[in-house]
């Protein structure tokens, strides 16, 4: 009985981190490359979230249809932000990054409170199948869907950047932009590529918890923290560790909501965080 | 050198004259106040991002370790809220201490997130003491008892109790600027690594920025606690008042003796004019403006505004050379 109960909240611990590390790999992408952090990275997943939303009372699509919309104007965000913020505020003093970022932080995550107003909106709770048992587990059929997506695309993204000549390239362009260029590769492009991908692997994942989780202005600052914590974990632009870290910070809240209680997943996730940056500022997974 | 002379004159009398020539008018009056209380914690950031360019994104800790000081000596112990202030002050630099023996070893976005992590942290916390009084907060004195509470109905009192304590505040960022220590904080925003080779004990210098950064940060909390009698976990500890606190320093220019002031001279009217311009209906309004504004400085200000007063006759095209980046202390 505890056993499966156990099994539980591991199990819905493992889906939600998938799509953890979804939207922390985009995180990672970026600050592995050029060494940016993207603090307007919670209100990217923030502004997917509300793309499911928009489509769901707009045009009554489900995911299916959601998720590709949201690939794609997050992606196109990421590469505006790209070209109108970042590529000039990446060499400038470390504070005008952090300032730049906050920023856009602020004007994504307070216009979406002017547009769509304070209230929390969620999805219809059957719009993705209903939940079914199985080996006595009772699975949610959005949270499987966001689960598996989550962990397909990191997959894939993982792939994309380790067995493609893109992903030589990008590789190339992250390791001395100078160098690359020489090679006939343009770095620009490439970093803006890198926006471009890591905005639709936000844009994906923030579809899918929109399906299981409210949505609200405000909720990107939570989800920007955890996205920090996964690639602290992870290692500094390694997509394979921040699916791993992703993983297992979804299974850590999901057990500590249900050994502690809810208020103090966030504080376990957060402490953890602090001590990994104070051992291991590279990572679990991070080579330095 | 004459006419400098008398514009600096001319700038403090107007200072010291602004609540008198506005005492027609509470709402001016309050909005001085405010720049001044902003322009402190500001200041007391300034100390450790600006002069020793190392970003902390968590000072809202210190703020709110001040106010809940505050209210805790009138909830708990009956005191008048200021008499609160230097228990804030004294664990404001202990905390410092312990957050930063760990973090300060972290260099550039590293320190930068830990200080986030540290500072969710503690709200988290803070919302589950009942002792704090929770999510929902504590309140200081409903009615003036002495003078001692510091609770005015008039903003001019309160305008004059923080110019006297940003006044402190600058004058000892003045002195360290001057002083060995200033040299060495600027040795280390610069290259951390050569400041070590030269012989500077980087760590310790970081800490001290840190830790009396933390106690003037807490006096602002405290103060402030004083004027609005209200503390809860989002306003004390939230990350938009880390944030605003950074920002401040960073618009008017961080690593400058007036840069903070600066900041807060702009931002602070512009957050209440939109406010009041827009109504709790606009308040998203409010910081989708200031999230422009913070976006467009980064991008072609990136030293902050005061940077404008100083071209040199000779500097080169753009300002890479002139503010020499702390981009050399990541990825170490």
């Amino acid at each position: 009985m505890t056993t499966t109960l156990l099994l539980q909240v591991v199990v819905s611990g493992l889906l939600l981190g998938a799509v953890y590390a979804l939207f922390s790999s985009g995180l990672s992408l970026i600050w592995g490359m050029m060494n940016v952090v993207n603090f307007a990275h919670g209100e990217f997943v923030m502004l997917g979230m509300y793309t499911a939303v928009v489509v769901w009372t707009a045009l009554g699509g489900g995911p299916w249809a959601s998720v590709p919309i949201a690939a794609i104007l997050i992606a196109t965000l990421g590469v505006l932000a790209y070209f109108l913020l970042v590529r000039h505020i990446m060499r400038g003093p470390m504070l005008a990054q952090i300032l730049g970022t906050f920023g856009l932080a602020l004007f994504l995550r307070y216009g979406a409170l002017w547009v769509f107003g304070a209230n929390f909106k969620t999805l219809p709770d059957d719009l993705v199948g209903h939940s079914f048992i199985l080996g006595g587990i009772r699975f949610e059929g959005s949270r499987v869907l966001a689960g598996v997506v989550g962990l397909v695309v990191t997959v894939l993204l993982h792939l994309l950047l380790t067995r493609t000549s893109i992903g030589s390239r990008m590789l190339a362009v992250s390791e001395d932009a100078t160098a690359a260029q020489l090679m006939g590769i343009r770095p620009q492009r490439m970093q803006a590529l890198a926006w471009a991908l890591a905005g639709a692997a936000t844009g994906i994942a923030g579809a899918l918890i929109a399906t299981f989780f409210y949505t609200s202005p405000t909720v990107g600052e939570t989800l920007a923290i955890v996205a920090f914590v996964t690639v602290a974990l992870g290692g500094f632009g390694s997509v394979m560790g921040a699916l791993v870290a992703g993983l297992l910070i979804g299974v850590v809240e999901s057990l500590s909501a249900f050994l502690i209680g809810p208020v103090y997943k966030d504080v376990i996730v957060y402490a953890a965080f602090v001590l990994v940056l104070w051992f291991r500022p590279q990572g679990l997974m991070g080579t330095n | 050198m004459t006419a400098r002379r008398l514009l600096q004159i001319a700038l403090v009398v107007v200072v010291l004259a602004y609540p008198i020539v506005t005492a027609g008018s509470p709402v001016w009056q309050r909005l001085g106040a405010l720049v001044l209380l902003a322009a402190i914690s500001a200041s007391a950031w300034n100390i450790v991002g600006g002069y020793a360019g190392q970003v902390s994104v968590g000072h809202a800790v210190f703020f709110g370790i001040g106010a809940y000081s505050a209210v805790v000596a009138f909830v708990h112990l009956d005191l008048p809220p200021i008499l609160g202030a230097p228990l804030g002050m004294l664990v404001s630099v202990a905390v410092a201490a312990v957050i930063g023996v760990p973090t300060l070893r972290l260099s550039g976005h590293y320190f930068s997130m830990a200080t986030i992590a540290v500072g969710e942290l503690v709200r988290v916390l803070s919302s589950t003491s009942d002792w704090l009084g929770g999510a929902q907060g504590l309140g200081g004195p409903a009615m003036p008892r002495t003078v001692f509470d510091l609770s005015f109905v008039s903003a001019m009192p309160y305008y004059y109790i923080f110019l006297a304590v940003l006044a402190g505040v600058l004058g000892l960022t003045w002195w360290i600027e001057r002083g060995r220590m200033g040299f060495y904080l600027r040795a280390i925003k610069d290259s951390e690594r050569a400041a070590r080779s030269l012989g500077v004990s980087a760590g310790r210098y970081k800490l001290y920025a840190y830790m009396l950064s933390a106690a003037f940060t807490s006096v602002a909390g405290s103060l402030y606690l004083c004027m609005f009698g209200f503390v809860d976990p989002e306003s004390g500890f939230g990350i938009l008042l880390s944030v605003k606190i950074l920002v401040m320093a960073a618009l008017g220019g961080a690593g400058q003796l007036f840069g903070p002031l600066v900041g807060a001279l702009i931002l602070v009217p512009l957050e209440e004019l939109s406010n009041s311009l827009l109504g709790g209906q606009g308040a998203g309004i409010t910081f989708v403006v200031y999230g422009a504004i913070i976006v467009i400085i980064a991008r072609f200000l990136p030293s902050g505004l005061l940077s404008l007063l100083e071209r040199r006759p000779n500097a080169p095209t753009k300002a890479a050379p002139v503010n020499p980046s702390p981009a050399s202390g990541h990825a170490d």
